[in-house]
């Protein structure tokens, strides 16, 4: 005789992807997939090929994000930092040391559960505000580390060397975007998959209880920190996944770039403008904003970089005004609506 | 090391912590009041510094432009006020924090697009040069900006302590719902603070950029350093501000001199980690 704990949990897993999806709906998932599966086979322009490759390279780091912020109630706004360590891994082990990026991924994933491990138990169990501005700080303090670090380059950072054998092996794609579009597919699909399993398990549910509401989770047994701790962990080790993924798609890094504040901030926007806590509330963002940013360097020039923030930071102050839950809500609520009437 | 360094780097310090505690108190007003950080607090003094050096081109020393920029970031204050942080108030945190972050992104982004990422200096402004006072050597603008900033923050005090005013915008940050059954009127209060936090970014910013350059991420840079000041003082103290402000100029100068300048700025967020670790209410906190 299962307990109503075991039961409960039991029924929150069999709950599926959406709810009830209406038959349209179901359609358009199936073709959605076939898109994205057809797109680089489709459209062979690799100016449209790199910006599927950003969306969803930003999905994952979104995604990531919205595990500690929008599973756990943290606000990190020193992200970048989880994102460099995965690219500087992978970027170290292959130029001092020669190991293939594939060990390199996986090495810095464990370097940023690490590395979260080591500021989050000091700085999870600061309050809301305090949290936000230790990690702004601890994020610019690590780029300033990195910048002064001669072994890795210092700030000129490290030129990865590129390699002429099997680019399969050596994670390098010379002459075309098309595999890069289709790992990082598969990371974005992975990293998704990640946070659905995570929202429906004992941790994804204690995370939102204590998200809710701290005291009372504590008061009914929930390890708040440890809690805490394990999701920054899950956070940091996705970053750090997205990082080393695009320092294989560049081949270069330095600490201007990839402890960038702008991929905290840009974390931080797509997620909300989605939605936090929801699980498809990231990938809109990204697939939103991306190519508002792609296209608006096009279509403006050189000064395009900043009139994309610009309407990115209008855009996150107008949502928290008048739509705090985010722009997935518009949808989900009338989803739900139909779904829950015969 | 001789004496004259150190004395050099304790007296440059505190002029700097000065403008720093003039940063930092309105953030931390604003915080006292209604529990909102600001994170575009930098970018309105970023804001500032342009304001005073448009002046400074249309041919207004900072000196003489100080109360207009002042004025321009007070009613700044009072737009984003009755613009965009009340309906912050009663959203959720995230949505708090996000919405002042967003608003620094936009206010960034909006500066490198009009005027360029291009570090622009005010040249030939009224005060300029250097005196000598026996070993050391202080540069004057520094010295009126930290003189400027010490008495807008003595004005700022009496304001708030010796008038009826002042002692309504204490009794708002104290106890909201008390303060609202006496009859103060706190949604004007609120307004107020930010009116007040935002005229004294205005004078920081005009100060500072008489001897500092101006460039769309200046404000980047202080804006953390305003962060510490606040914790380290205390969220919503004023004078917690003045003394952390000072303090972190000192630990600055002095750090860059004994240790080593590049890490200057770590010294200081280390400084606040220390203190939200072991003291969250700072040195001056009310909680």
């Amino acid at each position: 005789m299962p307990s109503d704990q075991a039961r409960m949990l039991e029924a929150a897993r069999a709950e599926p992807l959406w709810p009830k999806p209406p038959a349209w709906a179901t359609a358009l998932g199936a073709v959605g997939a076939a898109v994205l599966l057809a797109y680089p086979l489709l459209i062979t322009s690799t100016f449209a090929q790199h910006t599927m490759i950003l969306i969803f390279l930003y999905a994952v780091m979104a995604q990531s994000w919205n595990v500690i912020a929008g599973l756990s109630g943290q606000i990190s706004l020193g992200h970048a930092m989880f994102f460099g360590i995965g690219a500087y891994t992978v970027g170290v082990l292959d130029t001092k040391f020669g190991i293939t990026p594939w060990i390199g991924i996986v090495v810095g994933m464990l370097l940023a559960a690490l590395a979260a491990v080591a500021v989050g138990i000091p700085t999870l169990r600061l309050k809301g505000h305090y949290f936000a501005i230790a990690t702004l700080l601890i994020g610019s303090s690590v780029q300033i580390i990195f910048a002064r670090w001669d072994w890795v380059g210092a700030a000129s950072g490290l030129f990865l060397p590129l390699k002429r054998g099997s680019p399969w092996l050596d994670f390098q794609f010379h002459t075309s975007k098309v595999p890069y579009y289709y790992l990082s597919l598969a990371v974005a699909v992975l990293a998704f998959l990640v946070v659905w399993r995570l929202r429906r398990s004992r941790l994804g549910f204690r995370l939102q209880a204590l998200r809710d509401d701290a005291d009372a989770a504590a008061s009914l047994g929930i390890a708040v920190a440890r809690h805490k701790v394990l999701a920054f962990m899950i956070s940091g080790a996705m970053m750090a996944a997205a990082g080393s993924f695009y320092t294989q798609y560049v081949l270069v890094l330095d600490p201007e770039r990839v402890f960038s504040i702008d991929i905290s901030i840009i974390v931080v926007l797509m997620t909300v403008v989605g939605g936090s806590g929801t699980l498809w509330g990231p990938a809109l963002g990204a697939a939103l904003l991306v190519p508002l940013s792609e296209y608006s360097r096009i279509w403006f020039g050189s000064t395009g970089r900043t009139i994309d923030l610009m309407i990115y930071g209008a855009l996150i102050v107008a949502i928290c005004m008048w739509r705090p839950s985010g722009l997935l809500s518009l949808f989900a609520e009338r989803i739900r609506r139909r779904a829950a009437s015969p | 090391m001789s004496k004259e360094f150190i004395i050099q780097a304790i007296v440059s310090g505190v002029l700097m912590g000065l403008i720093y505690a003039l940063v930092a108190v309105g953030l931390s007003l604003i915080f006292g009041l209604m529990e909102i950080v600001n994170f575009a607090h930098g970018e309105f003094l970023m804001w500032a510094m342009y304001a005073s050096f448009w002046f400074w081109v249309l041919g207004l020393d900072p000196l003489f432009a100080l109360p207009l920029v002042a004025a321009l970031l007070g009613l700044a204050g009072l737009l984003v006020h009755y613009g965009i942080i009340r309906r912050l108030l009663t959203a959720p945190m995230l949505a708090q924090v996000c919405g002042t972050f967003g608003l620094a992104v936009a206010m960034r982004a909006a500066a490198q697009y009009l005027w360029t990422p291009d570090f622009r200096t005010i040249t030939n402004p009224l005060i300029a040069g250097r005196v000598q006072i026996g070993p050391i050597f202080i540069g004057q603008p520094q010295l009126v900006a930290g003189a400027v900033c010490l008495l807008a923050f003595v004005l700022l005090w009496l304001f708030v302590t010796r008038t009826e005013t002042g002692l309504a915008l204490q009794a708002t940050a104290q106890d909201r719902q008390a303060a609202a059954v006496m009859g103060i009127p706190t949604e004007r209060m609120s307004a107020l603070g930010w009116a007040i936090g935002l005229g004294c970014v205005g004078v920081a910013g005009t100060m500072l950029s008489t001897f500092f350059y101006v460039f769309p991420d200046v404000g980047a840079s202080f804006a953390p350093l305003a962060f510490v000041a606040v914790a380290l003082g205390g969220f919503g103290s004023i004078l917690g501000s003045l003394v952390a402000g000072v303090l972190i100029g000192l630990v600055e100068s002095l750090g860059g001199l004994l240790i080593d300048p590049s890490y200057k700025t770590l010294i200081v967020f280390g400084l606040y980690l220390a203190v939200v670790l072991v003291r969250p209410m700072g040195l001056f906190g009310r909680f």
